[in-house]
C-alpha cells in the first residue's frame, strides 16, 4: 500500500492506500492502525484509504478532542482532502463507532456503511458491557478479541513486537482520551442513527467477547435500512480471523464502480 | 523540626484467609464482601484513640492518606471525615491530608468546604496536601485518567483562589466550571493552610511543588537516592528563585520502638505484614501493574522520573516501564512456608539495611534516626507506625516509648543540626514563623 499524509484543521493526518475502483474508507480499531490481509482482500476490487484516525500512530494528535465524534468530524475532514464525494465507510470496532458518528453527518456522501463488532450503543440489559481492558495488559485484551487464541499466535506471534505494544499502549491512551465515561457507548447516537438510511451492512463474530453482540443486533435494528451478518466461530477481530468471509460480505454488499 | 505520626488505617483480619502474612495480596481482586462492619467499627475507634494517644505523648501531627477500594487503608473516602472529628478530638495537633486525591473529584468546590470547615474548626490546624493518586483511585471513582494531571493542576488554582480570593467569583476552567463560588467559610490559616505534596516518582510533581513553594514529603525508599531527590529539590528551588530549607523537605519511614532489641525486631516486622500497603517495597502483596499504568496517567519519558523511582517495586506498582523492557509478571512457583518466611524475613532485613524501616529500643533508633535527619537534612518527619499487622497494643506501647524517651532526644538533634520545620520557618517566606508580616485579612 502507499503511504500518505493529508493536512485537516493543522494536523497531520496519515493514511495508507491501495487497490482501485469505487473509493472505500476503512477505519480501525480502539488498538491502532493494521494494514491486514483483509484490507488486501477489499483492495482487490475497492480504491482503499485506511485512516490513521487523528491522534492514532502516525495522525497527530487533537489535543481537545473529547469524543469519537470530534474524530468523525477531522476524519470526514481528511476524506474532504481526499476529494471522495462518495464512498463506502468501513468501521472496525471503536472504528465502528466513528463511522456511524461519520454516517450521522454525512449520510448522503456514504454509498454504503460497513459496521464490523462496532461500539458506540450501550448493550441492553442482560447482554453483559462492552469490555473494559485498563485494569489488563494489552496483550491480554487483543487476545481477547480472538476466539481462537492459535489465530493469535499466527497473526502477531506469541509474543508480540515491542513495536506492536507501543502501538497498543499509545492507542489505549488515546482511545482513553476520547471514551471514559461511559466506556465505549454514546447515549444519543441510536438516535441519531435512525435518520441515517444509507445501505448499511452490520458484521459481528459470533464469539465476541468485547462488544457483546447484542449491539451488532441494537444496530441492525435501529438503522433504518440495516442487516446484521454474524459469523460463526470468530471473536471480535473477526476481521483478522476471517478475512476472506469479511471481506466477501463487505465488497458483496455494494456493487463495484466501474 | 515537626514530628507527625502516620498509619493507613488497615482493616485487619486476623485468622482470615485472604489476611495470611503468606498469602500475597493481589491489588484490586479482594471483594469488600470480606467485611465485617463490627471489626470495622472496633478498628476505626481503635485509630482515633490512638490518634488521641500520640497527641497526649508529643507528636506534633497526624497524618492521614487517601486509597480507594482497599483494605490497606480505609481512608479512602472518608479522610476528611476522620479530620473533621480529629479537629474536635484534639486540640494541638496537625492534621496533616497527603492528601486529597484532587483529579478524581467532579466537585472541588466541596473539597473547598469541607477543608475550610475542618481548618476553621481545628482552628487553623489542617495541613492540605493533595496528590494525583495511584491508578486505583482514578479507576474507583472512574476519573479519566490521560487529564489526571491537567486536573490536579486545575483543581489545585481554583481550590486556592476559592480560599484566598473573596467571592462571588465565576470559574470557567478546561475541566472544571462554576457559575457562582462563594463558599460560606473561610480558611483560619491565613492566607490558607498549608500545602504539602507526597512524591516518590516523577519530577513533574517536584517542579510544580517547588515552584508552589511547597513542601514535598517522600515515602521510605533508599536513604542515598531520597538525598539526591532532595537535591533535585534544592536545585529546583533554585531556579524558582529561593533556598530550599528543611522545612521544604519531608521525610516519612516506618518505625518502631520497644522494650527490647528482639521484641522490637518481632513486631517491628508486622509494618510488613498483613494489610500492608501493596505500592511499597516489602508489602505482602503486588500491586495490579496496569491499574497503576492507566492509560496517559504517567509520563512516557524516563527522563522525569525520579532516582527513587528505580525501585523495582516502585516500578513494578507504577506499571513503568523505564529501561525500555517490558516487565515480566510471570508468577513464580507457590514456595514452601519455610522458603516464605525465609523470603518474608529476607525482605524486612533489607528494609532495615537501607533505613526504611527503623526499629530497635530507644537508645538504637535515637543512633539510626540521627543518620538519617544528617543524611537528608529533614524539617519535617513522619513516623510510619502502628501499621499492616499491628496490634493496639503494640501501638500504644510503641507510642508511648517514642513520646517519653525517643522525640526528647530528636528535638536536641534538630536543634542542633538547625532542622527547623514547616511550622518553625515558613516555606512560603522562608521567615522565621512569628517574624512574619501578617497577611492582611478580608
Amino acid at each position: 500500500m502507499t503511504p500518505r499524509d493529508v493536512e485537516v484543521a493543522g494536523l497531520r493526518v496519515h493514511l495508507n492506500e491501495r487497490g482501485e475502483g469505487a473509493p472505500m474508507v476503512v477505519l480501525h480499531h480502539s488498538t491502532g492502525p493494521l494494514w491486514t490481509p483483509f484490507h488486501d482482500a477489499l483492495a482487490e476490487q475497492y480504491a482503499v484509504t485506511a485512516i490513521d484516525l487523528p491522534g492514532f500512530a502516525q495522525s497527530e494528535r487533537p489535543e481537545d478532542a473529547r469524543s469519537p465524534r470530534d474524530l468523525g468530524i477531522l476524519t470526514l475532514q481528511a476524506i474532504d482532502a481526499l476529494e471522495l464525494d462518495e464512498f463506502h465507510l468501513v468501521g472496525l470496532g471503536f472504528g465502528g463507532w466513528v463511522a456511524a458518528e461519520i454516517a450521522t453527518m454525512a449520510g448522503r456522501r456514504l454509498s454504503a456503511l460497513t459496521l464490523v463488532g462496532a461500539a458506540g450503543v450501550k448493550p441492553r440489559e442482560g447482554a453483559g458491557f462492552i469490555h473494559d481492558p485498563v485494569t489488563a495488559g494489552f496483550v491480554e485484551y487483543v487476545r481477547l478479541g480472538f476466539h481462537d487464541g492459535e489465530a493469535f499466535d499466527a497473526f502477531f506471534g506469541a509474543e508480540p513486537s515491542k513495536d506492536m505494544i507501543d502501538l497498543w499502549d499509545y492507542s489505549r491512551e488515546m482511545t482513553a482520551r476520547v471514551t471514559w465515561k461511559p466506556w465505549m457507548w454514546s447515549l444519543v447516537l441510536p438516535t441519531l442513527l435512525r435518520g441515517v438510511t444509507v445501505p448499511a451492512q452490520v458484521i459481528w463474530g459470533a464469539e465476541d467477547a468485547v462488544v457483546p453482540l447484542d449491539c451488532g443486533e441494537q444496530y441492525a435494528e435501529i438503522l433504518p435500512n440495516g442487516h446484521l451478518e454474524v459469523i460463526d466461530g470468530a471473536g471480535h477481530l473477526v476481521e483478522l480471523e476471517r478475512p476472506e468471509a469479511v471481506a466477501r460480505l463487505v465488497t458483496g454488499f455494494a456493487p463495484v464502480a466501474s | 523540626m515537626f514530628v507527625g505520626y502516620f498509619t493507613e488505617r488497615p482493616y485487619q483480619d486476623p485468622g482470615a484467609e485472604w489476611y495470611d502474612r503468606y498469602t500475597a495480596m493481589q491489588d484490586l481482586a479482594l471483594s469488600n464482601g470480606v467485611i465485617d462492619p463490627v471489626k470495622q467499627a472496633d478498628l476505626y475507634h481503635r485509630y482515633f484513640d490512638e490518634k488521641q494517644y500520640i497527641e497526649k505523648m508529643g507528636f506534633d501531627g497526624v497524618m492521614l492518606n487517601s486509597h480507594h477500594s482497599t483494605p490497606f487503608c480505609m481512608g479512602g473516602g472518608p479522610m476528611n471525615v476522620e479530620a473533621g472529628i480529629l479537629s474536635r478530638i484534639t486540640e494541638k495537633l496537625k492534621i496533616i491530608l497527603l492528601g486529597n486525591v484532587l483529579p478524581i473529584w467532579e466537585d472541588p468546590l466541596w473539597l473547598v468546604e469541607e477543608l475550610g470547615m475542618i481548618d476553621v474548626l481545628s482552628r487553623g490546624r489542617l495541613v492540605s496536601g493533595f496528590v494525583r493518586g495511584t491508578g486505583r483511585e482514578s479507576i474507583a471513582h472512574n476519573s479519566q485518567s490521560p487529564y489526571n494531571w491537567e486536573r490536579f493542576q486545575e483543581a489545585h488554582d481554583f481550590i486556592i483562589k476559592a480560599w484566598t480570593d473573596p467571592g462571588p467569583f465565576r470559574w470557567e476552567g478546561k475541566h472544571y466550571q462554576y457559575r457562582y463560588v462563594n463558599p460560606w467559610v473561610r480558611p483560619y490559616s491565613q492566607p490558607h493552610p498549608q500545602v504539602w505534596i507526597p512524591g516518590i516518582m516523577s519530577k513533574s510533581t517536584i517542579d510544580w511543588a517547588c515552584a508552589h513553594r511547597y513542601p514535598y514529603v517522600m515515602l521510605d525508599s533508599q536513604l542515598e537516592l531520597t538525598a539526591q531527590t532532595f537535591d533535585y529539590y534544592r536545585s529546583q528551588a533554585k531556579e524558582n528563585g529561593y533556598e530550599a530549607g528543611p522545612q521544604h523537605l519531608g521525610y516519612m519511614f516506618k518505625i518502631h520502638v520497644d522494650e527490647t532489641e528482639e521484641k522490637a525486631y518481632e513486631t517491628g516486622r508486622k509494618l510488613i505484614e498483613g494489610a500492608g500497603n501493596l505500592f511499597l517495597d516489602g508489602s505482602n502483596g503486588e500491586a495490579n501493574p496496569w491499574a497503576q499504568n492507566l492509560p496517559g496517567l504517567n509520563q512516557r519519558k524516563q527522563s522525569n522520573y525520579l532516582p527513587t523511582s528505580q525501585f523495582l517495586h516502585v516500578k513494578r506498582s507504577r506499571g513503568v516501564n523505564l529501561e525500555g523492557e517490558e516487565l515480566d509478571f510471570t508468577e513464580a512457583p507457590a514456595p514452601t512456608p519455610e522458603e516464605r518466611e525465609f523470603r518474608r524475613k529476607q525482605i524486612f532485613d533489607g528494609l532495615l539495611d537501607r533505613y526504611a524501616v527503623i526499629v530497635g529500643t530507644p537508645e538504637t533508633v535515637a543512633k539510626k534516626v540521627r543518620h538519617v535527619l544528617e543524611t537528608l537534612r529533614p524539617g519535617n518527619i513522619i513516623f510510619w507506625h502502628g501499621d499492616g499487622d499491628f496490634s493496639h497494643e503494640d501501638t500504644m506501647r510503641g507510642i508511648r516509648l517514642m513520646g517519653e524517651e525517643l522525640l526528647p532526644q530528636i528535638r536536641d538533634m534538630a536543634k542542633e543540626l538547625d532542622l527547623p520545620g514547616a511550622f518553625e520557618v515558613d516555606p512560603a517566606t522562608n521567615q522565621r514563623v512569628g517574624e512574619a508580616t501578617p497577611m492582611p485579612v478580608g
